[in-house]
């Protein structure tokens, strides 16, 4: 019995056990209809082995808008706690964990496989190649995070959540504070899906570099390329620094080493830089993609091409290297001394300027522009102003004696909220409304999208402007609770109300998919947007090597030199074509990892062995098979190509 | 639909803006009572109506953009020009933002260094040295120069300069008297230093702001400003009533759980010292460590008196 | 498969010259890591608690031995692709052979190292020092294990297939690879010994 103690969870409530049997419930009916419809052999062979780009990238879509819900839930909660002074719904415990797993679902879970499902579906298209340059260890990277993910989230049901802040803080976050396995999920599952995305910035890199179609240099590539470049070389600098701080975490928390223990030499300041050295330029990695589909859709919904093509590059590049040079700004107030947090500041109000620089070159888009209202579009312009905000709050707090009254309070959560959400999670909305019709061939409802952006953005407002007010009315964040005299109950009660809206807006999301899955119409072109990038210029659906003859490309909106000046794409006879095998080895190591993963968080050491052993012979496996992918061939082009012209 | 999006999203912010500068009770950070914080008020105000113009700017032009520029406004035939970026737009994009960053740069230094050092104008006097130190979840303040020590509240004469010397006996905390001035970091391996002060008597707020577990929405503790002469009557009755700290009765106190106040005679700095740690404040990095010698020393000799 | 004979057989095909640069973009990540590693290590170097000092355990012998180990290695790894290029299989099998050899006595050396340490009572859970100390030297350390294996699955597979185009990309891949563990190794005893001793 001792044995199966440690996987209880140390204090549970209705509500866990409520979520125990809606996910063991899940899980059955899930198996059952896969075996009562004869599923398993098309899971397996169309998603589950696939190392298609497009699959995997709706992969990554679907685990997205699943760990939205799990985020949001959490967040529906610390809201609803908080709504009144002195609520008892929650209690300090249940609330540390929950705001700890809203931050890294929401930043690891849901907006960085966002942000992986717009690479994996555009960049290959975008650049005119057939998928990514290393597509096998593009499922791997997939099935790491998804598995990191999984295991991340069994942890409110097996053994307790981490309960120390996203951030996980140290000594807080090491076993004299936090004696559960909580905090062990924290390490293990981050590292686990942290390696996997740390595989995606490797082969895209070298997709980006290495496969773009003949005649498109680095200079003519589309915008969200651009970004998607800049993004995964942060992610090849920043996702190491990550690995070993993770590693140095388990170690000290399973293995007893003093890296940041409080006696023996350990140091928690230790921990708070190298984390802010990987955490800082992992925003960067959310926004810079996110910049890159606003101007997408942008220019597509203004008519115009980008304006200020080569700045908007240049202010990305210096973004990113000013994204490693700033993180002490994420604690002015550890008494490192003025002129150090003189530097800090200059060097991150420095970022405002190219920032900037690209707010006003999408502004300069609009003008002379034809601007069509669609919901793409109305995303980006709500993304304009409040986006806006976000940014002139984050100078403020850059201002690092004026920091030492913000940090910590709830002016800082609205600020980051504020950049966050308008920033990354509008372009998440506008680009899922802007590429649905290339991935399934139909389109979103429009009429409910528009509707989904507004209630979003008045719920934005409502629910993150009280807080930058009471914050600098002294509401510290991460409290559970507040006694009616501190006064910071109404603004608390306004933002529960606004986060209510957002939940509804959210929830409208899901009946859009389902109401236009439904009703919409198929019968859309390859083009609906009358777009002007390269996806645009292929069929729908994609066919499985995206481009029949791969595209010859003159400017930097290829399509559109097509479609205006009549330049001939596709030149060329058809020939055969070399795709890679699918294979299960992904999916099978990463089950395997998974294995490993919640063994090590319960430190089962046989069992951590013998996966260990597995990983390896996956990996040998692999180096000794001889897969040299297969070609389709020329007859199988035709016929696909006259099916899809029919359709 | 667009037009009156805009319109709303300005109502918010005008609406936000003036909340912030008027509502009904001022907000603690913008109602300072010491000239730290007083300081940071100031630059917060500031910054606010320089960032003000910018989003006024920025949603300016997006309504003109999207008024002027909508697809049903135009004829049906228009064809948007293809236009490159301008070097003269690109300056002026660049420079105006850098020249705002470069302003607010310049007042952002000379406040690092304003907060970091004795506030203006108490410079002539001893500033008192209180060492706060944190425990889950609680707060010992020491008064090394007066011999005494309490916990979860803090006296303070007023129009004298404070130094607070900060440590934690757990994880990572933050010292924080919105009213008098911003927070710092108490941490187990490093003592840190906070400069305030006082102007006028009166009740404060003071908690811990940074996250340390359970018990950390209730860390908070009492700051009450008197004047030194009240300051010096209450030093003196606390030498007469209290127990003394002993080192068996400090353990007890370190452990896990909430207290009410306390108050002892004597600090737990005699068989507790504070973290070794060096300060990185660097203008005072060197008399700092000659301080707390002579603090030690001076919490002898007041204790033997 | 399209085969460009002009260039060196491990960059003949389009897939060898990605994973060529794949892997230095992957090199380019390692060097984050370790030099998070010695960041870690510096800022901890001198807080050695209660623990012995870097001067007070580390010794010169075995640490020179293992320099001249892994240094000779890369050598030979470097000979082995030479003869790779020519096509002389069976000079490269040997000088493959010698490396991994090499690679594994530096292991025994590094193991008795650190056998010495802990019972010099400097184990990973003494100090902040000896914890990052032991971290860095042992993550190198995982890395030439994991290199040894790569390298033997190598040489089976140039022994079964002969030099293909994917067999030399995954040997001139695997000898970035031990170059790299050199320069980190190189790192290490300037930095952590040789600054350590004085």
């Amino acid at each position: 019995m001792d044995f199966f103690d440690r996987f209880a969870v140390p204090h549970p409530s209705f509500a866990i056990y409520a979520s125990m049997a809606a996910i063991g419930l899940t899980i059955i009916a899930v198996i059952a209809g896969l075996t009562y419809f004869k599923k398993w052999g098309y899971l397996w062979r169309e998603w589950l082995t696939t190392v298609d780009h497009k699959r995997i990238g709706i992969m990554y879509l679907l685990s997205a808008l699943l760990m939205l819900f799990r985020g949001g839930v959490d967040a529906i909660m610390m809201r609803a706690q908080l709504a009144v002074p002195d609520n008892t719904l929650l209690d300090a415990q249940h609330y540390n964990e929950i705001f700890t797993t809203h931050g890294i679902v929401m930043i690891l879970f849901m907006a960085m496989p966002f942000i992986m499902f717009f690479m994996n579906f555009v960049v290959p298209l975008q650049i005119g190649a057939r998928d990514v340059a290393f597509p096998r260890l593009n499922a791997l990277s997939f099935w790491l995070f998804f598995m990191g993910a999984m295991l991340f989230n069994i942890s409110f049901v097996v053994g307790g959540s981490p309960d120390a802040g996203w951030t996980s803080y140290f000594p807080l976050a090491g076993t004299e504070f936090s004696a559960s396995v909580g905090n062990n999920y924290y390490m293990i599952a981050i590292q686990i899906a942290g390696i996997g995305t740390l595989m995606t910035g490797i082969n895209f890199i070298t997709t980006i570099l290495k496969m773009r179609a003949p005649g498109m240099t680095l200079m003519k590539m589309p915008m969200f390329t651009w970004s998607a470049l800049i993004a995964n070389v942060i992610i090849v600098f920043a996702f190491p620094v990550l690995a070993v701080l993770l590693a140095m975490g388990t170690l000290d928390r399973q293995f007893g080493t003093n890296f940041f223990a409080m006696d023996n030499g350990g140091m928690d300041m230790l921990w708070a830089n190298i984390f802010w050295v990987w955490g800082h330029p992992e925003v960067y990695i959310l926004i810079l993609p996110a910049f890159g589909i606003y101007s997408e859709v942008i220019s597509t919904f203004a008519r115009r091409n980008l304006y200020g093509y080569t700045s908007m590059v240049g202010s990305m590049v210096i973004i990113s290297l000013l994204s490693f040079l700033v993180w002490a700004h994420h604690f002015f107030t550890m008494g490192q001394g003025a002129f150090t947090n003189s530097i800090f500041s200059i060097t991150t109000m420095a970022i405002a300027v190219p920032t900037g620089v690209k707010i006003f070159n999408w502004l300069l888009t609009l003008r002379k522009g034809k601007i069509v209202f669609t919901t793409p579009m109305l995303y980006s312009m709500l993304f304009i102003p409040l986006f806006t905000l976000g940014g002139v709050t984050g100078v403020m707090l850059a201002m690092s004696a004026a920091d030492y009254q913000y940090h910590n309070t709830m002016f800082l959560v609205a600020h980051f909220h504020n950049v966050i959400i308008p920033g990354v999670v509008y372009a998440m909305l506008a680009g899922l409304h802007y590429y649905w019709p290339k991935m399934f061939g139909f389109m979103l409802n429009e009429r409910i999208g528009k509707w989904t952006a507004w209630l979003l953005s008045i719920g934005f407002v409502l629910a993150f402007m009280p807080m930058y007010i009471s914050g600098l009315d002294g509401q510290a964040r991460r409290m559970y609770t507040y006694s009616e005299s501190a006064g910071f109950g109404p603004m608390n009660m306004v933002s529960f109300v606004g986060a209510a809206i957002m939940a509804i807006g959210f929830v409208l999301i899901v009946y859009n998919i389902y109401y236009s899955t439904r009703y919409e119409s198929r019968d859309i072109s390859n083009d609906p947007w009358d777009a002007r990038t390269l996806e645009w210029a292929t069929h729908t659906p994609v066919p499985e090597y995206n481009f029949a003859i791969l595209p010859d490309v003159r400017t930097n909106e290829a399509y559109w030199d097509a479609k205006k000046n009549g330049h001939v794409l596709f030149k060329g006879e058809f020939e055969k074509i070399h795709m890679p095998n699918n294979s299960g080895i992904p999916f099978i190591m990463s089950c395997i990892f998974f294995v490993w993963g919640f063994s090590f968080i319960f430190s089962l050491w046989i069992p951590v062995i013998l996966t260990t052993i597995g990983i390896f012979a996956c990996m040998a496996l692999r180096s000794f098979e001889q897969d040299h992918g297969r070609y389709i061939s020329v007859k199988e082009i035709e016929e696909t190509e006259t099916n899809l012209r029919g359709a | 639909m667009h037009k009156k999006g805009t319109k709303w999203a300005i109502y918010s912010v005008i609406f936000t803006i003036i909340t912030v500068l008027t509502g009904c009770e001022p907000l603690l950070v913008l109602d300072p009572k010491g000239p730290q914080a007083a300081r940071q008020a100031s630059d917060i105000l500031l910054s606010i109506g320089i960032m003000s113009v910018i989003v006024i700017v920025v949603f300016a032009l997006l309504v003109y953009m999207l008024v002027k520029y909508r697809a049903s406004k135009q004829r049906a035939d228009y064809e948007p020009p293809h236009i490159e970026g301008n070097l003269w737009v690109e300056v002026i994009m660049v420079g105006i933002p850098v020249l705002i960053v470069a302003f607010l740069s310049y007042v952002s230094v000379q406040s690092n260094y304003i907060v970091e050092a004795t506030p203006k104008g108490y410079e002539d006097k001893e500033p008192l040295v209180v060492y706060a130190s944190s425990s889950n979840w609680k707060w010992h303040f020491s008064y090394p120069e007066e011999g005494i020590e309490t916990v979860n509240y803090l006296y303070i004469p007023t129009d004298r300069a404070l130094e607070f010397k900060l440590y934690s006996y757990g994880p990572i905390t933050s010292f924080w008297i919105p009213q008098l001035g911003g927070q710092k970091y108490a941490m187990a391996d490093m003592v840190t230093t906070l400069h305030l002060a006082a102007d006028v008597p009166g009740e404060f707020m003071g908690r811990n702001a940074n996250f340390s577990g359970k018990g950390f929405a209730e860390n908070t503790f009492n700051v009450t400003a008197m004047s030194q002469e009240e300051f010096d009557d209450w030093v003196k009755e606390v030498k007469e009533t209290a127990k003394p700290i002993t080192e068996k009765k400090f353990e007890d106190l370190l452990e896990p759980g909430h207290l009410g106040q306390q108050t002892y005679t004597g600090t737990h700095l005699d068989f507790s010292p504070p973290p070794t740690g060096h300060n990185h404040t660097e203008e005072s990095s060197e008399t700092h460590e000659k301080e707390s010698h002579t603090d030690s020393h001076a919490g002898h000799e007041s204790m033997n008196h | 498969m399209k085969i460009d004979n002009s260039l060196p057989l491990e960059y003949s095909t389009e897939e060898n010259s990605l994973k060529i640069l794949g892997f230095w973009i992957f090199l380019g990540a390692e060097i984050m890591l370790f030099a998070t590693l010695f960041a870690t290590y510096f800022t901890l170097e001198n807080r050695t608690g209660s623990g012995p000092t870097g001067a007070e355990i580390f010794q010169i012998t075995p640490v020179l031995f293992e320099t001249i180990l892994l240094l000779t290695s890369s050598f030979t790894v470097g000979l082995g692709i030479h003869a790779m290029r020519i096509g002389k299989q069976k000079a490269m099998i040997s000088f493959f052979s010698i490396t991994l050899l090499l690679g594994l006595a530096f292991l025994g050396v590094e193991i008795f190292e650190f056998v010495t340490y802990v019972h010099e009572g400097a184990g990973i859970q003494t100090s902040a020092f000896t914890s990052a100390l032991l971290t860095t030297l042992g993550t190198h350390g995982a890395h030439v294990t994991l290199g040894f294996f790569w390298g033997l699955f190598i040489i089976l597979q140039i022994k079964k297939r002969g030099l293909t185009p994917q067999t030399t990309n995954k040997a001139f891949i695997f000898s970035l690879y031990w170059h790299f563990l050199d320069v980190v190794w190189i790192f290490i005893f300037s930095f952590i010994y040789l600054k350590g001793m004085m």
